[in-house]
Formats: C-alpha cells, structure tokens, sequence
C-alpha cells in the first residue's frame, strides 16, 4: 500500500477520502484504517480509468464502426429477444456504476442502501433482471466506443461536474481540443501524478502515469473526463446517473440493447446519494473491458497503427511493475470482488506491458482455463512479445490442463417424466374426478411444451398470449381437483430431465438434421458442435459477468411459472435441502471410487444449483420491481418481509454446510439462489447475515495458498462468488460491507470439481477463451494473425455405415439402457447401480487378492528357478518375470469378467422383487454385468500393471534378501556394526568375544561352535523377517 | 349373418400380413383418393384392403351434419310415411340423396321414431343394435335391412373393424413373442391403473432403426392425416407423455410424411420392423 501512495499524489488521498467518507454514516476507525479500506477500491479504480483510455483511441477510425454493428448486434440478440419475449421491454440499464461501493461501511445503511444503481431499466422481465443495470457494468464501455457515433459518444462520455461545460460543445473535435489542451497544459509528460488537479473535483486528472504514448493523437477525450468525474460525482451529487442510464446505452459490450428507454429523471434523483456508494471500483470492469476492446478493436480496425503495443514503447516500467504486484497482491487475497474480473488486460504499450505483467503474477489462476484458451492466449503475439516466458509457461499449461470444454454429452432424445403406477395410478388420487384432470394436465402440459419448442423462436410469438389461458386453465383445474402436488411434481422432475445437463439442447424443433448427426456419429457431432460453436463464437460472447439467465428449455419452465404455485415452492424446496443433507463428502473415499465420486458430486451439484435458481425465482418473484423502490417502499417491505419466514432459512444452511464441510456444494447452488434476490432482499436480516458470510469466505478462499488438488474446489467458488458479487450491485455491496460473522473456516477436502464442471457452473470463463478467439480472428485480418482454417469434411455414408456404425451402436446401447430405467421403478434403477458398484469393486479386491498373489509366486518361483543357474543376472532376470507377470496380468480382466458375470445376477435376483417378471429381471441382470465388469475392468486395466509391478517388486526385494542372507552365511566379508552386535549377540558371547577376564570363562570350541550357530540362524531369521534391514556383511571373523 | 362377415374379415388376415408396403406419398394419397371417390361403396370395400385406406367412411362424415338438421329428418319421415313398402329405406336410400349413408338413415329413421315414442338416446343405440327391440315391425325389418346393407356404418361395420383391429394387434403379440421381446399388453396395463394405455408397452424396450420404441400402438387403418391428427392428440403424444418414445404401426400405411417426429419420439410403420436392436443382445456378440 505504501507504495502505491508514494506513486500518488498527496492530492488525491485528500480528494478520495473526504468524499466516501463523509457520507458513510460512523467511521469510528482511525483514519489509517479508512484508508486501506479506501485502498483497494481506489486501486481498482484508478486502474481501470487509466487503462480505460488506452481504449479510447477507438472511435478515431471510422473504418470500424460499419463492422462492428453486427457482433453487437447479434450479441444482444439473444437476452434482449429474450427479454422482450417474457414481456420485459429487454431494456437493461447501462448507467455506468461503479464495480462496488468505496466505502466499506460497516454502517450497513449507507452501504445498502447506495448499492444500486440509479436508474432501472424501464420493465422488468425475468430473463433480465431488474438491476441488470447494474449487472452488468462491465459492458458498458467496451464496443460503445467503436460504436458510438460522435454526438452519442460525447453523450455518453459526457459527465457531470466540470465535465458538463467541455462537453457542451458537442462535437469531438471539441472533446479533442479540451483534452489535449488540458493535457498539454499538465506537461503531457509522464511523471504528471504531481501535478495539481485541473479542478477540484477532478482530482484524478493528476494521476496520468500512463499518459498516452503513441496513440495520443487517437487516444482522445472520454477517458479524461470520465476518469475525472469519479470523484466528482462522489463529491457532487447532480443527477449524474440520468446522464450515465441515457448516456451509454450502447457502449454496452454485450446484450445491451439500442432501444434502451430512458429511465426516468425522478427515479434517478431519487437517491442521489447512491452514487456517492456506488463510485469507485468499477475500474475491474474497465480493465475487463480494455482486453476486449482491444481485441475488438484491433480486429475491427487493423489499420489502426497506434493500438499495436510495442514492448520498447513502455515506459515507467518500474513503476508499473509495483502497480502490478500490488494489484496480484489484491487478486491473491480476494480483495477484489470478482478474481476472474482481474485476468482481462489491456491497453496499448503500458496497459499491456501492465496486463501481462498481471497475467505473468497470476499465472496459477491462468492455468486452470481451459485448453483452448491457454493455447489462445499463448498464441497471442502481445503475450509472446511482452513476456516470452509467460507464453513458454502457457504453452506448457496446456498439456497439463485437462478440460474439454465444448464436450457437452447432450442426449438426443428428452425423456418425458415417465408414469409410475407407485405414484400415478388412481390410488393416489382423492377421486376419479381428479385422476381424469391430472391426465389431462399432463397432457396439456407437455403439448405446451412442444408447442413451446415449436414456436418460441419465432418472431411475435408470445409466451403469455400463446399459452397463457391454456396455463391458467390448468392452474385453475388444479385448485379445482386438487392436483397440486401431483402438477408440481411431474413440473419438477420435466424441469430436471431437460434442463440439468450442463448445456442445454436446442429444442428438438430446431434440429431436422438430427438424421444427418446420427450419420455422422457422436464424435461427428462433437466436431460439429464445436464447428457451430466456432462460427457463433463472436455472437456468444455474453459479458465476463453475464446476468442470470434462464437458456434453452429453462426459459418455458421460467415462463409457465410465472403462473406461479406455492406447491411447486414448497417441493422445490423440500428437495433442495434433502439433495443437501443427503450428500456426504467422504473424507478420503478409496481411490477406485474418485471418478464415480467427482461424477456423483457433478450430477448432484448440477441438479442442485437449478433447482435453487428456481426456487429463488419463484420465491422473489413476487417482490420482484422493475424499478427499485423508494427507500421508504423499502423500508415498509424490509419491515413487512422481516416478519414472515424465509422460504429458506439460507444462513442455517450456510452455518451447517460449513459444519459438515460442504461449502463446494451448498455455496454455488446458494449463489444461484440468490442472484434472484429482488431489490429488497438483500437488505432483510437472514440475506444480509448470509452475503456477509459468503463475502468473508471468498476472502478466505485465497487461492494462491492451497494445494493444487483442491485447486479447483476452490476456484469453482471463488468464481460463482465473484459472479454473484459482481452480477448484482446490491449484492455486490456485501463484498465491502464489514461483517462481525466469524467462525469461516475453509475446508478443502478431496478434489471434487473438474475443469468441465466449473466450465458448466461459470459459462462465463469461456468468455475469456471467445474473447482472445475473438482477437485471434481480429488480427489474422491483419495479416499477422493465426488463421485456423475449418477443415471441411465430408460426411461419407459408407463410412458411417462402417466406421461409425459401430459407434452408432454402443450409443445406441447405452440410450437403451438408460431407456430401460425410464418405465422401471426409481428403485430398480438404484439398485443395479449398487450392485454393479459393489460387485465391481469386489471383483478388483478379489484379483488382489488371488490373481495378483498368485502371479507373484508364480514369479517367485521363476526367480528361485533362474538364480540357481551361475550365469544369472538378477537385474535382468527381474525385468524379465516382471515383463512376463505384467503380460499375464492382463488376463485380470476376462477374471474379473467372469467374477462380475458369477457375482451380479446373483445379487441382483436376490435384491429385485419376486414378482419381477423375467424380461426384466435378465435385462437387469446383464446391466448390472455390464455396469460391473465395466467398473472393474476400467480399474484393472488401468492399474493392473502398476499392481502387479508393486507387488512384485517388494517380492523380488525379499527374495533376493533371503538368497543373499543364505549366500552370506557362506562367509563373505564385512562387518557389523555395534549396535547391531548388540542385538544379536548374547553378553556371553560378548564377553567372550572382546576378552575374558579369567581363564575359566573362556568357552570350550563346542561352546563356541554353538554359539556360532545360534547367532547364524538369528542373523537368517532376522533378515527373512525384517526385510527392511539390508543384510550387512557378517563381521571378519565370521 | 353378420358372423360370417367378420370371420371373412379375418380370414384375409393371413394374406395381408405379405401384403406390400402402403407408405403412400401426400400426393400419391390424394391422386388415389380423387379416382375412389368416384366408386360406389360396398361392403366388399371396406373388407378389402386395397381399398379400405380410401373407404369412405372419411368422407361422409362431414355430410353427416347435413341430415341431422330438423327440417331434413321432417322431410325424410315424410317421405317413409308416404311409402309404407318394407326396405323403402334401403330403395330410397339407393335412389335418392343418401347414396352411401344407411347408417346415417338408420339415425334418422330412429329419429322419426323419437317423433312417435319418447325414447331415450341410449335405448336409441340399442335398438339400432338390437332392431328386433323396435316396437314397430316394419321400421325394425327397415333398420335390420340397412345394417346389414351399410358398409360404412352401424354395427356390423364396427365390429368388422373391431375384429380386424383385434386380429392386428394379436398379429403384433405374435411377432413380439416370435421375437421374444417381453411385453404387457393393455389388460395388463389398465390393471395397474395407467391411465393411459398403448396395445403394448415393452418391459425392455428396443431401438427401431435407431430409436428408442418403449410403447407400440397398432391402428389396423390406413393414416392419412385426419386421422393421424386425431390420433396423436388424443393417443400417441399421451403415450409418449408417459412412456417416452414408441412406435405406431398402421397396418394399412400411411401418408409418408407423417412420418416427422422419430426425434421428437413417434416413429410410424407399415409393417412390424425388421430392424430391432435389442438392449445387450449386440455387447453379448462382441
């Protein structure tokens, strides 16, 4: 800290303190506490101003702007139709909000109360939260920059304070003559942090350390005044965010649509103080930001000469050197809100040289992505230009990064939720009467659901009037027959089976060349999918920070409960907490189960996290506002909502997730839970104590100092926490909000989550890979750039019909299998599985047990055999019978075949009921074999060599111990040490041996012949049993 | 009479099961039907198969309405008062509007009987059945001649569809168990109390070129679209909304592109597959 404030003016701790400060509500701390607490915030801030104008040098080309319409464009496309749909006008604020509050305060009230942005998009629609805002700050700057034509750029750009009058000009001719103006006038040097500040509130104008090097004639005017009115803002509470909501609302980097409609003047003056909260930090976002635009930019206009960041254009390197060991300092200990926020670089010459020096400091974190974006960003000429180490690192981290992930397994047929006689049939139901209308509402359900998939991409299609007086028909036949329970149940588990996996589906209506895939095989599809992936990449990218969002079948679930239903509520719930309690994370489960564990863990988080999504939808949905409420609205709902009990009593579960250390469960479905919290919600007693706690974990949960297995436990947390905290400004408060919860203890526990899984829980991670993809294709067009040519290929029928036919086939056999469950009882399911599991691990323990062994005599005995003769090698002999035991060894599997093969149908028939009728029971039975066989197979070829290799190594080790105790024995040379002597030797002997003291205890030659043969067979039996001893020569008189 | 009938219906069931495929295209349909329009119904159509895809049947249900307006039925009751001949039904029926629809006279001639007694619909349906139960001799030969003579409506038509609707789904039992593919069929289902339930379900299900059939339904009727419609709303989607993705076999074809939702789980056949994969059977083999 010291050292960044010797790097800033005096000027500016003056300027930055008194503003939060005095408007924070009790500051009992000293004044040094407030400042670090003022530190961080600042920090991130001041980073982000600065490299911000790195990326102004954007609009200077016209070339771009035709181009760049299109990404953003379709990168909006898809949450704003969303949007629209589901009767939201799709508008999001864009009003430029700080990353999170500056000032700590633990006086919770300014804190939260300041938190939100000021202005709200004009309706709200559940695809796009209310505070969206807010949530997405990060996307304000980046393509407004290129987009922007002047006069709106200048809007957007304006700001108020004393950025009003320079901008009054209107045109950017004049923005450019004031900037420079003022830059010259502070010396356009480097070192002008001493300089005094223009105005008084633009305190941060005398922060240049990175002035403009080569691109000062582009790099123009917003950055200045807009890094200038920060401050200001906090110090001046003039309607600012009026300006920012209009102001940027294409600047939005994604999903941010043109059409956005001014929010209200009123509402924004609302609370004027709010900005004074909601000031600093948001300078993450622009560094963020900086990457993509630069990308971007350099993509869009590859004429731009002055982007290019040339390593000899640095200057101040040392500076910039502490800048950013004091930035990974803050990244380390999770003392910026979203750690992932931090990887984005940026800016021309200093920026970069600053980014790669971060990416370089935080090399760990870097290597956890994916593949793909490892090689991305090794690739990436600025990386190999500025630190050809990091690059050498990166492509290294490559081969140890396992991820894949674009491998979505998605079924190609969506089960429907099969009827179950146990549950469905008539005696369930209170008459005929209700069992009659519960089929119907099945039927009329998943009609809506087809004609959903069917429909709901087509333009002008709505939700509500397509589908609306069907639903509330249904609704309505439900209070009437009292089905409820039975509606939410069948709603339920559809939700789950189509919506659980880790990227949704297209609808079925989308896929006519379904045909065409299955020709092509599963890995055909995975490259295709991964083609389309490739060419939609520019219009997938969603923001670092993407709002919560409901994709793909999700979106009809969300929409049909907007008919909502407090039993579907309560079931939800009710199944939540069990999937909770339910799950047991071993402390140390047996190697041969890690895989099924991770699986385990995967299925049960992944199922978790939607049902909490949806239970937080349901639950806020009732307060949810399109706009945020007036304090005093609020102050009555917190009151009011205080009273009655939370669906979910979330800081118990916190407390006894801890307890039970299984934080790596309940903290990413918890955060879906609550990033659906309405306006309010936060502020109400039990979500404020649990965002404290969560806020304290993520410090906690530094990742630098754990060890590598629990690795991405850890970062699967940091990452969902940070996106909360960063989704949702209200939220994002907690971060800074000092919390008296203590007792956070960080278990690590066994590794549980891999790459694919925290690339399923946190989508938005793959927005750093698209975004240096992106960049990738923006500077090819350079000509400098790697092109990554798409192959085309050719589907072959008669390759299908062969190559991948029989792939087609054990496709086709596992969806059989998994169909077979479909119209089986739950339990039936279970079972198999059980048996299978046992069976499996029985069959490896009982190849232990005897194959192995009996390998190794066999082994034993061939050693024995090849020493006898003279010639022998040991050495050589050892490799030889360990070549041919591991040989041999391979025939463990067909053993453990036929284990599994003897053992399952046994257990299976003794666990199934007696009424199973016989198609069913064989079919159980073979699947048990298979699931069986498969499990112990798997293991054993994995490990049966290494087995057998241990096995017959410590063998061979007593073997040869034995023989050469017994050579020995034949008198070699040597000596013994004394302790050993001593052991054993008798004192006699002892005596004896070192010298008499009178002729009478000297011992007769028989005496000693005895003696002489006891110690042998000790010395023999000593080293056959304590192997470990490696057999010493025997002393010289031996 | 109407026993003998039937048996003759089944009695070709033996030379259908060779019988060429019949997925038809939509044009192919309608070309067909355009020419078989124009042919006089008999019974010898409907038990024929060449000519059961396109019976009639289809056809004059939209005409039904026309008679059963108040005004019509006055004039029909008239015109059986005027000539009190046995089977003037039957004559006029042959002479003058109604052509094809006996059955449809039968409705009206009960409807004029309604005009002279106070019957209800039920005793209605089983007086059509059971004639011999019309209290009024001649009306009864009338209706006995039509129910014999219609082979588009009325019971005897039913049942002639009954027993080759049953004879085509003891036909799939046959194969399945030839196949040894263990099932439940409806009985068995409706004991359990599904609500819902397809001819067969299968307790191990199998793929058919590729797809996953849990359900099979048998329609021993040609699927042209009307009736497919109906059939999905009211059947096929329900099974599927149940028991996942099955298979519908029209024994008698159907419009081939119908054929569109194998990926959404509805496959359709004219014949019992061929090309079953079953669950295990190919692991064993390797």
């Amino acid at each position: 800290a010291s050292a960044i404030f010797a790097l800033l003016p005096t000027k500016f701790n003056e300027s930055i303190l008194p503003g939060p400060h005095s408007d924070s509500l009790t500051f009992s701390d000293p004044e040094l506490t407030v400042h670090k607490h003022e530190f961080i915030p600042f920090l991130l801030n001041f980073l982000r101003d600065q490299s911000s104008q790195a990326l102004t040098h954007g609009p200077a080309t016209p070339a771009k702007t035709p181009s760049r319409p299109r990404p953003s464009a379709s990168s909006r496309g898809f949450p704003e139709r969303r949007a629209s749909r589901s009767g939201g006008g799709g508008s999001r604020g864009t009003s430029r909000v700080q990353l999170f509050s500056p000032t700590p305060s633990p006086g919770s009230e300014s804190g939260l109360g300041h938190v939100s942005s000021p202005s709200f998009p004009a309706s709200w629609s559940p695809a796009s939260r209310p505070s969206g805002s807010e949530r997405r700050p990060s996307q304000r700057i980046s393509l407004g920059d290129y987009v922007l034509s002047p006069p709106e750029l200048q809007k957007g750009r304006r700001r108020s304070g004393n950025g009003a009058g320079r901008h009054a000009g209107g045109g950017r001719a004049a923005h450019h003559a004031d900037d420079n103006g003022r830059r010259t006038g502070r010396g356009g040097g480097t070192n002008e942090h001493v300089s005094p500040p223009s105005a008084g509130q633009l305190n941060f104008n005398n922060l240049e350390d990175f002035p403009p090097v080569g691109s000062s004639p582009v790099t123009p005017t917003p950055s200045s005044p807009h890094r200038g009115n920060k401050p200001s803002r906090r110090i001046n509470p003039t309607p600012v965010s009026t300006d920012r909501s209009h102001s940027k609302p294409k600047m939005c980097f994604t999903s941010t649509p043109f059409t956005q409609a001014p929010s209200p003047p009123p509402l924004v003056l609302e609370r004027p103080d709010t900005r004074v909260t909601a000031v600093s930090p948001h300078s993450l976002m622009e560094e963020r930001e900086l990457l993509k635009r630069e990308k971007l930019g350099s993509k869009v206009t590859p004429d731009q000469q002055t982007a290019c960041p040339e390593t000899s254009k640095v200057t101040l390197a040392s500076d910039l050197d502490v800048l950013a060991e004091l930035y990974c300092a803050c990244i380390s200990e999770n003392l910026v809100p979203n750690v992932f926020l931090e990887l984005f670089f940026e800016k021309v010459h200093n920026c970069v040289y600053f980014a790669v020096k971060v990416l370089e400091n935080q090399y760990h974190l870097l290597a956890h992505l994916d593949k793909c974006t490892l090689r991305l960003l090794a690739e990436n000429e600025r990386v190999a230009s500025f630190s050809p180490r990091l690059r050498d690192r990166l492509s290294q981290a490559q081969d140890t990064s396992t991820a894949k992930v674009l491998s979505p397994s998605v079924s190609t047929f969506i089960h429907s939720v099969p009827f179950q006689p146990a549950t469905d049939n008539r005696s369930n139901f209170s008459s005929d009467k209700a069992f009659h209308t519960f089929k119907k509402q099945r039927d009329i359900f998943y009609e809506l659901l087809r004609e959903w998939e069917d429909f709901h991409k087509e333009p002008g299609w709505i939700f509500d009037m397509a589908l609306g007086s069907r639903i509330r028909g249904i609704m309505s036949q439900l209070t009437a027959a009292g089905n409820h329970s039975h509606f939410a149940r069948l709603f339920l588990k559809q939700l789950v089976q189509m919506c659980k996996g880790p990227r949704v589906s297209g609808s079925s209506g989308d896929t006519p060349d379904a045909d065409l895939l299955v020709m092509l095989g599963a890995d055909g599809l995975g490259r295709l999918k991964r083609l389309e992936e490739r060419l939609i990449q520019p219009h997938g990218v969603g923001g670092p920070c993407p709002p919560p969002s409901f994709p793909g079948h999700q979106e009809f679930f969300r929409d049909f409960l907007c008919q909502l239903n407090q039993h579907l509520q309560d079931s939800l719930c009710q199944q939540l907490l069990q999937l909770d309690e339910q799950v047991r994370i071993p402390p140390d489960p047996p190697r041969t189960s890690r895989q099924d564990e991770k699986q385990r863990f995967a299925s049960v988080l992944l199922l978790a996290r939607l049902l909490a999504k949806f239970l937080g939808f349901i639950s806020f949905l009732p307060y949810q506002t399109t706009e945020k409420p007036s304090r005093e609205i609020q102050e009555a709902a917190v009151a009011l909502r205080s009273k009655s009990v939370p669906v979910l009593d979330v800081c118990g579960v916190l407390r006894n997730s801890m307890k039970h250390r299984r934080t790596i469960l309940t903290v990413p479905w918890l955060v879906e839970f609550l990033s659906m919290l309405d306006f309010t919600g936060p502020l109400l007693l039990n979500y404020r104590v649990v965002l404290g706690t969560l806020c304290l974990l993520y410090r906690k949960m530094t990742l630098g100092r754990c060890s590598e297995t629990s690795y991405l436990n850890r970062l699967l947390i940091v990452s969902v926490l940070g996106w909360l905290f960063q989704v949702d400004s209200s939220l994002r408060h907690a971060f800074i909000e000092e919390n008296s919860v203590c007792g956070v203890s960080i278990q690590d526990g066994i590794p549980l989550v891999d790459q694919q899984l925290l690339y399923t829980c946190c989508p938005f991670l793959d927005e750093f890979r698209k975004l240096l993809a992106a960049f990738v294709s923006g500077s090819s067009a350079k000509g400098g750039g790697i092109v990554r040519k798409i192959t085309p290929t050719s589907a072959e029928p008669q390759d299908a019909a062969g190559g991948n036919g029989e792939r087609s086939q054990q496709k086709l056999q596992a969806d059989l299998e998994q169909a077979f469950f479909h119209n089986q009882p739950p339990s039936l399911r279970r079972t198999v599985e059980f048996v299978a599991e046992r069976v499996g691990s029985n069959a490896v323990k009982h190849m232990k047990a005897t194959f192995v062994s009996e390998l190794v005599e066999k082994g034993d005995k061939m050693l024995r055999d090849g020493l006898e003769s003279p010639k022998a090698n040991p050495s050589k002999l050892n490799e030889s019978i360990c070549a041919q035991l591991c040989e041999a060894g391979l025939d463990a599997l067909s053993r453990a075949t036929r284990f599994c093969c003897e053992k399952s149908p046994e257990a299976i028939r003794i666990l199934l009921p007696d009424e199973t009728s016989p198609a069913v029971l064989t079919t159980s039975e073979n699947i048990t074999i298979h699931l069986a066989t498969e499990k112990a197979c798997g293991w054993l070829s994995a490990n049966i060599t290494a087995l057998i290799r241990r096995e017959w190594k410590c063998r061979y080790e007593r073997v040869t111990k034995t023989l050469t105790a017994d050579s020995r024995k034949h008198g070699r040379k040597g000596h013994f040490t004394i302790s050993q002597l001593n052991r054993i030797f008798s004192k006699d002997l002892l005596s004896v041996a070192v010298g008499p003291r009178m002729d009478e205890e000297l011992p007769s030659g028989s005496r000693l012949q005895t003696l002489f043969r006891n110690v042998r067979d000790t010395l023999v039996l000593l080293f056959v049993v304590t192997l470990n001893i490696t057999p010493p020569p025997l002393p010289p008189f031996f | 009479h109407a026993l003998c009938m039937v048996s003759d219906a089944t009695g070709c069931g033996k030379e259908r099961q060779g019988h060429m495929k019949m997925k038809l295209s939509r044009a192919e349909y309608k070309e067909i039907v355009r020419w078989t329009e124009q042919l006089r119904p008999t019974r010898q159509l409907v038990s024929n198969d060449i000519f059961l895809p396109f019976s009639p049947q289809k056809r004059t249900k939209r005409t039904i309405s026309r008679h059963h307006a108040p005004d019509v039925i006055e004039s029909h009751y008239q015109r059986y008062e005027k000539q009190t001949q046995r089977f003037i039904l039957l004559k006029s029926s042959k002479t003058f509007l109604l052509r094809q629809l006996y059955c449809v006279l039968h409705r009206i001639c009960l409807f004029c009987f309604i005009f002279l007694s106070t019957a209800s619909k039920s005793v209605l349906n089983s007086m059509l059945k059971e004639p011999s139960l019309i209290p009024d001799q001649t009306l009864a030969k009338n209706v006995y001649q039509c129910t014999v003579n219609d082979c588009c409506y009325g019971p005897l038509v039913d049942c002639i569809k009954h027993a080759i609707g049953h004879e085509h789904e003891v036909l799939l039992c046959d194969k399945l168990r030839e196949k040894n593919l263990s099932f439940l069929d409806e009985n068995q289902l409706r004991a359990k109390g599904y609500d819902k339930t397809p001819d067969i379900i299968l307790e191990v299900p199998v793929a058919v070129e590729g797809h996953i059939v849990h359900w099979i339904e048998s329609k021993a009727s040609f699927g042209d679209d009307h009736s497919h419609r109906t059939y999905l709303n009211e059947q096929f989607w329900s099974y599927w909304n149940r028991f996942g993705p099955g298979l519908v076999i029209y024994w008698y074809g159907f419009i081939g592109e119908l054929d569109c939702q194998r990926d959404r789980g509805i496959l359709l056949k004219d014949c019992f597959p061929t090309d079953i994969v079953v669950l295990g059977r190919a692991a064993q083999q390797d």
